[in-house]
């Protein structure tokens, strides 16, 4: 598996150096010489000086026998550019973008970049799973964003336990798929209740996450 | 007509100031505010500062009504990207975007995005005059695959 890798920052640095101690063959595109230099130095022939929007680098690169294209500069515009260029000119199946900022994730995954990461978004999730009282979690976004997967706490106090399925009014676009009950993970059916400490799974489409989040924590 | 125009370089001040001269709406993005001083001096359009490739950026500029957005910053990549949302996001009719690199500029308006390539224009209009249009034969594109 060949992957290129543009933006030798920190992330691209240590992600080229990674992926190498993995065994696999990358190639890192920093645009300044001087980085380049000393990249050279540490990681070996594996990087080159360039702009890797520019189609005669991501040619000098390979891209045309690329398995992936990851574009990490600190620069969004310059990441979804890579990403379309190494997309329209070089065929490369897989484009993985980062983003700076998280509000252009959905936006990236709009315009056909494959994978979006934000660092952002990624500590956020973190923050929001690893506070005990947070009874709604964002997991995933599906493909697009436009769905999300999201897990929620039904404790004693949530007006939804000791209801079925079937009695609660969802919003539209959202369907319970697990009930985490420690011991068994039930797939629901209208008369599955819900008790106090069960852990739901549910995919919600993203235009009716805040419903449902108001709808599982109200008490 | 309203127009937003982001980048007043040059040739966005120049833009801006004709449209404004002509009875249009116009309002200039830019980073910097100092730009804004290569506007004419009777600019009667809006100004503000921020990037256009920020959504919140562009909807306080008005691009939900916009009829176009011009996208002319020094960066091609800013201009693809501020393009590409004002056309996909808010559904802009008409969107015009500064690309140098002629093979990006050839890869976008494949892609359907109105583009502007400074770098050939002008050298056909230089070649044109040094040797004769007819006399012209294009040069192979660099990094074409």
């Amino acid at each position: 598996m060949y992957i290129i890798v543009v933006g030798g920052g920190k992330v691209g640095y240590y992600l080229t150096q990674t992926l190498l101690a993995e065994d696999y063959e990358v190639l890192l595109i920093e645009r300044d010489r001087e980085k380049v230099d000393v990249f050279v130095e540490r990681l070996g022939a594996v990087v080159i000086a360039g702009d890797g929007a520019e189609a005669s680098t991501l040619m000098a690169a390979g891209a045309g026998r690329a398995d992936a294209v990851v574009a990490v500069t600190g620069e969004d515009e310059d990441n979804l550019v890579i990403c379309q260029m190494a997309k329209q000119k070089f065929q490369v199946g897989r484009t993985i973008a980062r983003v700076n900022n998280p509000k252009n994730e959905r936006l990236f995954a709009l315009l056909g970049i494959d994978v979006t990461v934000s660092q952002t978004n990624y500590i956020l999730n973190l923050i929001e799973q690893s506070i005990p009282e947070a009874s709604f979690v964002h997991l995933l976004s599906l493909r697009h964003a436009d769905l999300a997967i999201v897990e929620a706490k039904i404790t004693a106090s949530s007006a939804v336990a000791h209801k079925t399925i079937g009695e609660i009014e969802f919003p539209v676009n959202c369907v319970v798929v697990a009930v985490d009950r420690g011991i068994e993970l039930i797939v629901p059916t209208p008369t599955t209740e819900l008790q106090p400490g069960d852990d739901i799974i549910a995919v919600a489409h993203r235009d009716q996450e805040g419903q449902l989040r108001r709808l599982l924590v109200a008490s | 007509m309203n127009v937003v125009v982001m980048g007043c370089g040059r040739v966005g001040a120049r833009i801006a100031s004709i449209l404004d001269h002509n009875g249009h709406h116009v309002t200039v993005i830019d980073t910097q505010h100092r730009a804004f001083r290569r506007l004419s001096s009777d600019f009667g359009g809006e100004t503000l500062i921020g990037t256009g490739i920020d959504e919140d950026v562009l909807r306080t500029a008005g691009i939900e009504k916009a009829h176009a957005f011009v996208a002319v910053t020094n960066g091609d990549n800013r201009n693809i990207m501020a393009a590409q949302v004002a056309r996909l996001v808010f559904e802009v009719p008409e969107v015009i975007c500064r690309i140098y690199d002629p093979v990006r500029e050839d890869t976008y308006r494949r892609l359907g995005l109105g583009t502007v390539c400074p770098t050939t224009t002008i050298s056909a209009q230089i070649l044109d005059q040094v040797i004769g249009t007819s006399s012209v034969i294009t040069a192979s594109r660099g990094g074409e695959s």
